[in-house]
Order: C-alpha cells, then structure tokens, then sequence
C-alpha cells in the first residue's frame, strides 16, 4: 500500500469525524456501527450507536444519562491502552477536560493524527491531566480559540467566590456551572482552598456528583437545595446548572448573588447578557495560550481546527508555517449554552 | 491598581445600590492611603488630567499583535478597551527585572504631570505589569470612559459608612477636600478631627419631601402647613458667600450636591448677596415660566453658547433660605424662613431671581381646588408649569435627607393613557427571573391596517403581587425570544392592556412613534379591557400640541 494521506484516515462526513479504515466514527452526532467516544458530554457521547469504545468513566457517565441500553455493546479502554480496529490502531491518552475524558490517537502505518476532543492543559483536582502526544495531524477543538480568551488560575477566581460570600453573609450564592465535570471542579477547588461547610446542589446534579465521589474524588459534604429553608441558604453556596440560575428556581433563595463558572465570562458583554453578577473565568477548554502552545508542542505539522472560533487559530497555525484547516464538523458546542431547560421553565 | 480594578469590575456587574455600597466600603477598609483617596475621587470625577485617545491605544496594541487576530479578537468582544486588556501579550521580561504593579496613586500623580509624548510608552510599561483586569481599569480610566454606574453621592455614602457617619456629613465638608483626601479618611477612622470645609459657598445637604396619599391628610391640620407651587424645573441651591479677600463666591448646586454653576454662568452675577437660597431652577421667556421640555434643552451642554443663553433665560424661583450671610437658618421654623426669604429676595432686586408665592388656602377641600386650576389660584399664565403643590410644616426646620411629616409632595395628575405590551424583558438583581422591564405601544394606521408601535417602557409602578400576575403572563404568551428579550403576543384581541401613566411629553426623533415619555410607570393592569380598546398614536400627538415646539439651537 503506497503511503495514506491523512484525509484517508480520518474525514468528516455528516455523522462525524469518520475512520474509513478502522471502521469507526469519532464523537458521531448520527447513531452508527461503532463510535469511538472521547468524553462524556452530551453533544460528544450520544445513544444509540452499535458498539462504543470509550474510557470506563465515559461509559458510566452516559449509563447515567441515557440508561442501560445506550448502546449495542461497550468495550472500555484504559489511557496508554492500545486497541486495533480494522486498518488502524487507536490509543486513548488523557485530555484533562472532565473526568475521563480522552484524546484519541488514530495510528496507520506510519501515520498518527490525534483527535483531542476537548481538552484543557490547565490543573484540575477532578481529572488526570492532559497528556501530551507527538502526533502528524493534531485535530484541535477552538472553543476559546481567540487571543481575549486566557483563563488565568481557577483557584484565584474561587477565591473570588469566598470574598463575596464572606461580604454578603446574608445573601446566598448560586454558582451555574455545567453538571458534569464544571461542577465538581468548581466543589473540588472550593474545599483546596479551605471552605469545609456544606454545599448545595440542584436536582440535576445530584447523580453525576455522586458518580464522581464514588470514583473516589473527594468533595466534602453535600447537601441537595431542595426541601432548605430560604432563610438557612444565606450564607451558604449552591450549585445549579446554568439555565437554572436565571429562572423561577432561584427565588427559593436569599437575595442571591448569580455566579456563572465558564471560561466567557472572560468577556463582559457575554456575562451581562446572561445577568451574571459574580464572573468567574473557569473552564474546561484550553484558553488560547494553552492552544497555542499544545499545538506547537504536539510538532504535527498540520493541524485542523473544529468547534469554536477557528478563523483566528487556523490564522495563527499558518502563520506559523503549519499546515492548517477548519474542519467542519456540526453539533458540537458549548455545552453549557446547548443544555435543555430545567422543568418548571414553562409554569409561573 | 489591580485592587482597585477588581473593585471596578465587582461594581460593573452588581445591580443593587446596598451590595455597592458595601462593596466600595469593603474597599476602603481593606486599601490604604493615598491609594483609596485617588479611588474615592475616581469615584467622583474629582480626579483630572488629559485623557488618552483610542487611537493612541490601537496604536499600541497593533505594535504588539498580529492585525487580523485583533481584528476578530474586537468584533467579538466590542469593546476596545476591554479588548486591548484581554489580548494583550505582556513583553518577555527578564527575570530580574519584574516590577511590581503600579499603584493607583503612582498611576493617577504620574498622569497628571506626564506629557503627551511620553504617554504611549508609560502606557505600554504599565500594560506589561498589570493583569487583565488591571488593565481593563486603567485603560477606561485614561481614556476618560469609566462609566460604572456609580454616583458621587453613592462613593460618598460608601466613604461615610467607613467610620457609621452620615453622608449628610461628608457632602457637608466634601467641597473644601481634594484627592487623596487624607484627612477625610483620618477622621472616618477616627484619628483626627473633622475636616473644617473652609469653602466660601458651601453646598448644604437637601431636604425633601414625601409624597402624599389621599389617607394622610385626615391627620393633617391645614393650619399647621404653608401651601406653596411645586415647579416642574430643576431643584437647585444657590449659595453666595465670602472668600479670605471678601470676594463674594456663588455657586450652583444640584439637589445631589453636584456643582453645576459652569452650566448656568448668566446666573453667577445674580448671586451677589451671601447666602443660600433653595430654589427651582426655570426657564423664563417674557416673565412666563417654560415647559421643562424647554428647560431640558440647557442640560448637559458642553458648551454654554451666547445663543442659548439668549434663547433659554435662566431664572431661579426662591423657596427657602438656609443661610443669610453668616448666620445658618436652618434651625429655624419654615415660617420663620419664610419671612427671611421674603426680607432677602427684596434686598437683591435681581430679575432672574424672585420668590415663589405661597397658596393660600384654609380647607384641604380649597387646596384641592387650587391644585387643580393653579391657574385661578394665583398661578395665572405660568399654571402649566405647576407640578402640583408643596406642603410645608410652618414649624419644620431644614433638615437633610427626607424626614417624615415635615414636608408634603401633591402632584398634579398625572396623564395616563392604555397601551397595549409588547416586550417583555428580566430585571436585575432581585428581579432577575422575572420579566419586570416592559415595553408597551399604542395603535396607529400602517401599510397593512392599525399596528401597534412602541411609544415607551416602563418596569415600576406596580405591586409585587402585579409583577407576578404579568410575569405569568409574558411566560404564558411568549411569541419569540430574543436573548433576554420576549415578544408577548398583542394583537387586537389577544395580549395586555397596561394604563401607563406619565408626566409629560416630548418630541423624540429617536423613537419611531416620534414621542418619548417622561417618567412612564405602570400604573394598572387592565386585565378587562381588549388591545383593541387601547390608545391611539394620535391621542398622544394632541397631547404634543399642547406642549411648546421643541428649538433647534
């Protein structure tokens, strides 16, 4: 066989990123034969393909959300794994966006392209850390993919948090972060820096913070909101997903201060529109140092470029020298704008 | 520096007045001397020196990155500012040399004494050492566009929590201070003696009155109150008084305390007897007192043109007199005032000032009258102009803020009109799920038949139990959403009728009904009435008619 172009490898097509010679579509937004999955957010990893292979975590994560029967079968992998399907080999490094969350490497002959997912270079105590891979095609998500976007240490902007709840002793504070993988990271670097009271959480993210405690990540003491007296929330902090902290819901709570968790509130205007009082710039996506830098760390020398603002990256990638080019691949986003309504939305 | 940017930030999103206040008090125990002194005057426009241009500031950011990333990096964001602080990449700095932040002190003494050329590379410096907060501050503050929605009345208030004083006290004292305000903060802390506010013309905190509702007056006797006309000008104090060499100093200043004498210079050579007068301020054509529709056209100008001065004759109608010479009145009964007004205003014979009359009255049921026709009760020609009336306690003395039972506000009317709800958009802070700020429209003739156009917006004026009764509504009758924004159905038959009371009227270019409202509120809901039963356009453009043309100048 004379030598593969990349785009032999790996090609999007409507149901995703597609390994024609492996068999096998990465993150398909279509339900198909066999999906590789890179983690477990729900515009990443969905129901009803035939086989799926993904970290066990990621697994879990979509048992918990679409139920036993999610897909045909299931075969998990471990990071550093190494598993041959069809033509090529594929290898699961960590990606450092959620717990269990993964780049996959596609390895054909002498070619290796890495497929990233999401993935932030940035610390975070929930997950292991993002791994650095060699690659020749490196394909690079671009959600914070432009030069205002530089997320600084989540650790300072949870202090923020602090200051304000120890300011306003009598107000609540209500922090929208996204259920899976914000969440606890934002719980986890909480008790780092100190603060061992209870936290409250919304309905919606009792489960999937249970799974992350039960896979032994230590998140101290929480407590569900509902059923708390509005006067025994002052004080205190709660957790809810971001649509919820702008509707009916909040009003079981006293004079709350709106945090939102995400890397834009980087920006006002975008805090403003969402009535976010309390920014604070934490996210699960590499800002664009940690972009800039991985992509030049990884030595591809080409680099294709897909969900987010890929204009400015694939500028920067050129000018640079590298090979470079948007992928255009529908239904992937950001999570946390795509999340459905929480029920009671439509009632007063 | 990056404090005090993070204090900017915090207040840029913090919708409740108390949670500011808190958080620029929190501020001014935690920062230190002088820095918090710049910040206080930041706080207040106090602070001066040349502002920098934004395109001195593309400039440096275009040194310093690549033009298209720029490019799409400001459309995204917006603002150039916030941009510039965003994406700026620091200089690759030796180890060695890292210096600390500027402090806001360093930042504001060096502004004010560097000189133009210098300005991009001290910016540059100060850029490499600040975060992006830091830096998002210091670039609204050189560019002159702080705009925090922060009052200097609220930095004050803030200050004066600092040691549990009243912020009548330090509105007292403020005009004799200047930045940093050193011996402000020591006496806030309790380690000197209060500032002495040595100013000639020194503001005195205002008093104000409560409105009055129809169940107040059965414990009222009239015989205890001076009746007098509420003009629909602008509250002033207009104070004169002596400096060091016996020159005599006037100022103008707003009901806040903000000197506004620069705006109102053909009034400055009638404040020639030492005093303080408490007034309204009004424009006077031919002894006849003009709409405030026509007082607005003399706000906010930035320059006081011979023209306009000519065209809008400024006139200050006297209500109460606080200080006459040395001596404070402010202790003394109103009626006492009164007649030391009287006394005064005689003394100066100035034409642009007069007294206001009083109205006389023996029976709420005669007051009624008047307040109804002011024209027959002694307000003749200028009776448009009438507001409503003021009750004043004969025995009340002058005091600061809004005491209860001294002073009574009893509007005219206001006009109302049906207009149909259109949009519907969240509040902030405590009203932040709810739908609260609301748009409404009255019908006129389009293209396809009557159409509903918006003529203003309102988001108070109802109960809380109301602001349920339309959230649920606009919930339930959403046709669209925009962002924050909800198209709520109104068509003939179907939608919400709102009785919209209002002030007053003007011409607006800007708006597509063509009018603007003064001070709309919300004033029922008209649950039984159809869309099709509410208000036309027209109806609001005889109302226009009524009011004076507005003057191109």
């Amino acid at each position: 066989m004379s030598h593969m172009r990349p785009q032999d490898i790996l090609l999007p097509n409507a149901a995703g990123l597609c390994c024609k010679p492996g068999g096998f579509h990465i993150d398909p937004v279509r339900p198909v034969d066999r999906a590789v999955i890179t983690h477990g957010h729900s515009d990443h990893a969905r129901a009803g393909h035939g086989a799926v292979l993904a970290t066990q975590e990621t697994l879990d994560m979509m048992r918990l959300r679409y139920g036993e029967n999610f897909a045909g079968s299931t075969q998990a992998i471990r990071y550093g794994e190494e598993i041959r399907l069809g033509d090529v080999c594929v290898k699961f490094h960590p990606a450092g966006h959620v717990l269990g969350s993964a780049q996959i490497a596609v390895i054909c002959k002498d070619t290796c392209i890495v497929a990233s997912g999401d993935y932030k270079d940035a610390p975070d105590p929930t997950c292991t850390p993002f791994e650095l891979v060699p690659c020749d095609v490196f394909i690079t998500e671009a959600t914070f993919g432009l030069p205002v976007f530089r997320h600084g240490d989540a650790a300072d902007e949870v202090k923020k948090l602090l200051a304000s709840v120890a300011l306003f002793p009598e107000r609540a504070h209500l922090v929208g972060a996204y259920s899976l993988g914000k969440a606890q990271r934002v719980i986890a670097l909480l008790r780092r820096s100190g603060y061992d009271a209870p936290i409250y959480l919304h309905g919606a993210m009792e489960k999937i913070t249970e799974y992350y405690q039960s896979r032994g990540i230590e998140l101290g003491e929480l407590r569900p909101v509902k059923g708390m007296k509005k006067a025994a929330l002052a004080g205190t902090i709660t957790l809810a997903p971001p649509s919820a902290t702008s509707d009916l819901w909040t009003r079981r709570f006293p004079d709350p201060v709106t945090a939102f968790a995400s890397g834009w509130m980087r920006v006002r205007a975008r805090a403003r529109q969402r009535g976010v009082e309390l920014p604070l710039v934490i996210s699960d996506h590499a800002d664009w140092d940690g972009l800039t830098a991985t992509i030049g760390a990884t030595g591809a020398g080409e680099v294709w470029v897909t969900h987010g603002q890929e204009d400015a990256l694939v500028h920067w990638c050129r000018s640079r020298g590298l090979k470079a080019q948007p992928l255009d691949l529908v239904g992937y986003g950001d999570e946390e704008e795509s999340e459905v309504p929480i029920p009671g939305e439509a009632e007063a | 520096m990056n404090r005090f940017a993070e204090l900017l930030d915090r207040l840029a999103y913090e919708p409740g007045r108390n949670n500011k206040l808190r958080l620029i008090t929190g501020y001014f125990r935690e920062a230190s001397d002088p820095d918090r002194g710049y910040a206080l005057a930041a706080l207040t426009g106090a602070l001066s020196f040349k502002h920098a241009k934004p395109a001195l500031i593309r400039d440096l950011i275009a040194a310093r990155t690549d033009e298209v990333l720029f490019g799409l990096s400001y459309d995204y964001v917006g603002d150039l500012s916030e941009t510039v602080a965003l994406m700026w990449p620091k200089a690759p700095l030796a180890a060695h040399n890292n210096p600390p932040p500027p402090t806001l002190t360093e930042v504001v003494t060096t502004l004010r004494t560097l000189g133009k050329t210098e300005l991009p590379k001290q910016l540059e410096r100060w850029l490499d050492e600040l975060d992006e907060t830091g830096r998002w501050a210091l670039l609204k503050l050189v560019t002159g566009s702080l705009r925090i929605g922060i009052s200097a009345r609220l930095a004050k208030t803030a200050a004066a929590a600092l040691g549990d004083k009243d912020p009548h006290e330090v509105e007292l004292i403020w005009p004799g201070l200047a930045p940093p305000y050193l011996d402000l903060f020591a006496w806030l802390e309790g380690r000197a003696e209060k500032p002495v506010n040595r100013d000639p013309a020194p503001f005195r905190p205002v008093m104000l009155a409560h409105a009055i509702e129809d169940t107040d007056f059965a414990a009222l006797d009239p015989a205890d109150y001076i009746a007098e006309w509420k003009w629909d000008g602008i509250r002033v104090q207009a104070v004169a008084g002596r400096d060091d060499r016996g020159h005599i100093t006037g100022r103008l200043y707003s009901r806040t305390g903000e000197d506004i004498t620069g705006s109102f210079p053909d009034l400055v050579p009638s404040l020639r007897l030492p005093g303080a007068i408490d007034g309204e301020l009004l424009i006077l054509r031919e002894g006849r007192v003009q709409s405030f529709n026509v007082l607005q056209q003399r706000l906010n100008r930035k320059v006081v043109s011979p023209k306009l001065i000519k065209e809008f004759p400024i006139h200050l109608r006297a209500y109460d007199l606080l200080g006459d010479d040395e001596n404070d009145l402010r202790e003394l009964p109103f009626a006492e005032r009164r007649e030391r007004l009287e006394t005064f205003i005689a003394k100066l014979d100035d034409p642009r000032i007069n007294l206001s009359p009083t109205v006389r009255f023996a029976s709420w049921e005669a007051l009624t009258a008047a307040r109804a026709d002011p024209a027959s009760a002694g307000a003749g020609e200028d009776a448009d102009a009438v507001e409503g009336v003021m009750l004043k306690r004969r025995d009340a003395p002058y005091l600061p803020g809004r005491p209860k039972g001294q002073w009574w506000k009893w509007k005219r009317d206001p006009h109302i009109i049906d207009a149909v709800l259109m949009y519907a958009q969240r509040g902030h802070g405590k009203r932040s799920s709810y739908y609260s700020d609301y748009t409404f429209g009255v019908w006129t003739g389009g293209n396809g038949g009557d159409e509903l156009v918006p003529v203003g917006k309102a988001y108070f004026g109802f109960t809380d139990e109301e602001l349920l009764q339309i959230d649920r509504f606009v919930r339930r009758n959403t046709t669209e959403k925009f962002g924050p924004v909800r198209h709520v159905v109104h068509e003939p038959d179907k939608g919400l009728v709102l009785e919209v009371a209002f002030e007053g009227l003007q011409r607006s270019p800007r708006h597509k009904s063509g009018v603007a409202m003064r001070f709309p509120r919300i004033s029922r809901l008209r649950w039984d009435k159809p869309p099709r039963e509410a208000d036309r356009l027209e109806t609001l453009e005889r109302m226009l008619k009524a009011e004076p043309a507005e003057i191109d100048l």
